[in-house]
């Protein structure tokens, strides 16, 4: 089974990196998201402009005390670049994973499938060989928006080390997987592109949103905070910025990085497994 | 032994009965073929036979496996030629015979042996380093060929393989699976629409019209079964009608007089038309024209769908769908 899902993976990972636009577009997005989202979050770019024709002390002084105001809800050292730029991150799996349900569509389409169909393979190998591709693209375009998040000026914690960010690739991974098994299974039956997309597009932003990717969930509606509770990316989101803020003087925080990690192990398993056993009912032709 | 065996084998599309209660077994070893008019089942039943759909009703045992129950012990035996294209377009033909020989568990160099043994036969060598994306229609129906070569199956299903190649491929290529079919002893399940091929290679022959089958047998019980051989005789002296003594020669069935020309259906057409110019020459009179007519199973087909096949030879719809197919793939 392995080697079939390695099989099938290698195939979407050929077809992908074959298509120079597919590329482009991984490495240009997240520039774009990174770019647009700090700016339009930042409050103290925002605060500055109605005050433009004050003297520039008081409008430095009041930038200042934007700024410790934002370090007081988010907690500690954390500035909102920071804060969003780790959240990003669980954003960038959300939006790749989405999309896992897709080449589903189109291998439907093109008969494709009916090939893996009738080969004497798991049908769950076929499913998982998408997730896996799809947590590999995920996983791809994290580490790209990571780097470029540090150019822009992401502060980790000064102990910030190989193995923590090894634990932020274990997290992303555990939701990458995860939710590219939620689209799949969401998706299976679906045999049109548009109505895949307008699944996608019903999605997004509110998992997005409802969600500590953005914003700290204390600072939402009470109605708002009970669904970013259960959203799998306020956990990720949480567990990658536990990782980020590891500096000398707090340490790791330990408990918190378990439960996180706790939560999102049983997210991908039991998306996992409800994928490869919709695969046997939901692949079928006809 | 039965090496397919179907029993009231059904397929219901909300109300259109697809496949209805078709029974009928295959040899081991046989060229068995599916004949019928466009939408008469042809494909809904290969797909039930390869695992791709449950039938609605009744049972089908392949290579002694239940479709439903052993699915995944028929498809390691099977091997698929689809109707609709299903190769890769994005990857080249090499690695979409690669693909197809690790779903398969075809050892790797075992595989790449196979694959220039089939790439050769269907003249793809050349062009298998290149995207599939810039085969030509037949050279995609090609590579869908060799693809279900690779790894030997016990049995394979052909639905309309040679549809839109030229002669020329069509040949060799069935040369190749007669050889194959004789080597390996394999099992050959298809469906055509070119009633030659069907007539010189298939061993036998179910003609299928609206789901259900109308007529089974060896190409030439079906021929016989419509009326046998009939020939088509001409005399110089047209003032007498002389059926009567035709008749009573040996191997005449039945005579008729149409305007000048006999129609006299025979039993055994080639032994039949010696003696019965012989017998006319001793009656003192002379023949002007003779033929002989053999059925075709053309004339079969007709016979039981009530449709000519020579209509749906070109089998625009068909073209048509592989084309839409194709540009599909192509956007
Ligand atoms: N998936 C499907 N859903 C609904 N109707 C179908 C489906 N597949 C085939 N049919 C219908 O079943 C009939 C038989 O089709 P098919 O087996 O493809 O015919 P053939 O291969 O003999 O041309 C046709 O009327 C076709 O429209
Ligand atoms: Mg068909």
């Amino acid at each position: 089974m392995i080697s079939e899902i390695w099989a099938l993976t290698i195939r979407e990972v050929k077809k992908w990196i074959r298509e120079p636009i597919l590329v482009f577009m991984m490495i240009i997005q997240p520039v774009i998201w990174l770019g647009l989202f700090g700016q339009a979050f930042n409050l103290t770019g925002l605060v500055q402009i109605p005050l433009s024709n004050l003297p520039p002390e008081i409008t430095q002084q009041i930038g200042v005390i934007f700024n410790q105001t934002i370090g007081s809800i988010f907690g500690g050292t954390l500035d909102y670049f920071t804060y969003m730029a780790a959240g990003m991150l669980s954003v960038v799996i959300l939006f790749t994973s989405m999309f896992s349900g897709m080449s589903v569509v189109w291998d439907r389409r093109f008969g494709f499938l009916n090939k893996l169909l009738v080969a004497p393979i798991a049908r769950g190998s076929i499913v998982m060989a998408k997730v896996t591709s799809s947590v590999i693209r995920g996983l791809f375009q994290v580490a790209l928006v990571f780097s470029i998040a540090f150019a822009f000026g992401l502060k980790a914690g000064n102990a910030f080390n190989v193995l923590d960010l090894l634990g932020v690739f274990a997290g992303l991974f555990l939701l990458s997987l995860g939710l590219s098994s939620f689209f799949i299974a969401l998706t299976i039956r679906i045999k049109s592109w548009e109505a895949h997309m307008a699944v996608i597009n019903l999605l997004n932003l509110p998992l997005m949103f409802a969600s500590s990717a953005l914003f700290p969930i204390n600072m939402m509606p009470d109605w708002l905070q009970s669904i970013a509770k259960v959203n799998p990316i306020s956990y990720a989101s949480d567990l990658v910025r536990a990782f980020i803020l590891h500096s000398s003087s707090v340490g790791l925080d330990v408990s918190r990085i378990a439960l996180n990690f706790e939560v999102l192990i049983a997210f991908a398993v039991i998306f996992s497994f409800i994928g490869i056993v919709l695969a046997e009912r939901g692949l079928r032709k006809g | 032994m039965a090496i397919i065996e179907t029993k009231d084998l059904t397929k219901v599309f909300g109300k259109l009965i697809a496949v209805d209660h078709v029974s009928f077994a295959v040899e081991e070893g046989e060229i068995f073929g599916f004949l019928g008019p466009n939408g008469a089942g042809k494909t809904t039943t290969i797909n039930m036979l390869t695992t791709l759909m449950n039938p609605t009703e009744g049972s089908a045992k392949v290579a002694g496996f239940d479709i439903v129950k052993d699915a995944n012990k028929v498809r390691s035996l099977i091997g698929l030629v689809p109707q609709d294209l299903t190769v890769d377009e994005d990857l080249t033909g090499m690695e979409n015979m690669m693909l197809q020989a690790m779903l398969y568990h075809v050892p790797k160099d075992v595989a790449k042996k196979r694959i220039e043994e089939v790439l050769r036969l269907v003249e793809l060598e050349d062009a298998a380093n290149r995207k599939v994306e810039t085969y030509s229609g037949g050279m995609r129906k090609r590579l869908e060929l060799a693809e279900g070569l690779i790894h030997y199956p016990k049995i394979l299903f052909l639905d309309e393989p040679t549809l839109g190649l030229d002669v020329q491929t069509r040949t060799v290529i069935w040369d190749y699976i007669k050889k194959l079919k004789e080597e390996r002893g394999m099992t050959i399940f298809m469906t055509t629409h070119y009633m030659e091929e069907a007539d010189a290679l298939c061993n036998r022959i179910a003609i299928i019209d609206y789901g259900k089958i109308r007529a089974l047998g060896k190409p030439k019980e079906l021929k016989d079964g419509i009326g046998g051989d009939v020939i088509e005789l001409a005399l110089f002296d047209n003032s007498k009608d002389f059926s009567e003594a035709i008749a009573k020669m040996p191997y005449v069935i039945d005579v008729k007089r149409k305007s000048e020309t006999y129609k006299i259906k025979v039993a055994k057409g080639e032994e039949a038309l010696p003696n019965i110019i012989e017998g006319i020459l001793k009656m003192n009179l002379k023949v002007s024209t003779v033929s002989l007519i053999k059925p075709t199973l053309d004339q079969v087909y007709l016979e039981y769908t009530g449709r000519s096949l020579r209509e749906n030879e070109g089998n625009r719809e068909e073209v048509m769908r592989m084309m839409r197919n194709i540009r599909r793939a192509r956007q």
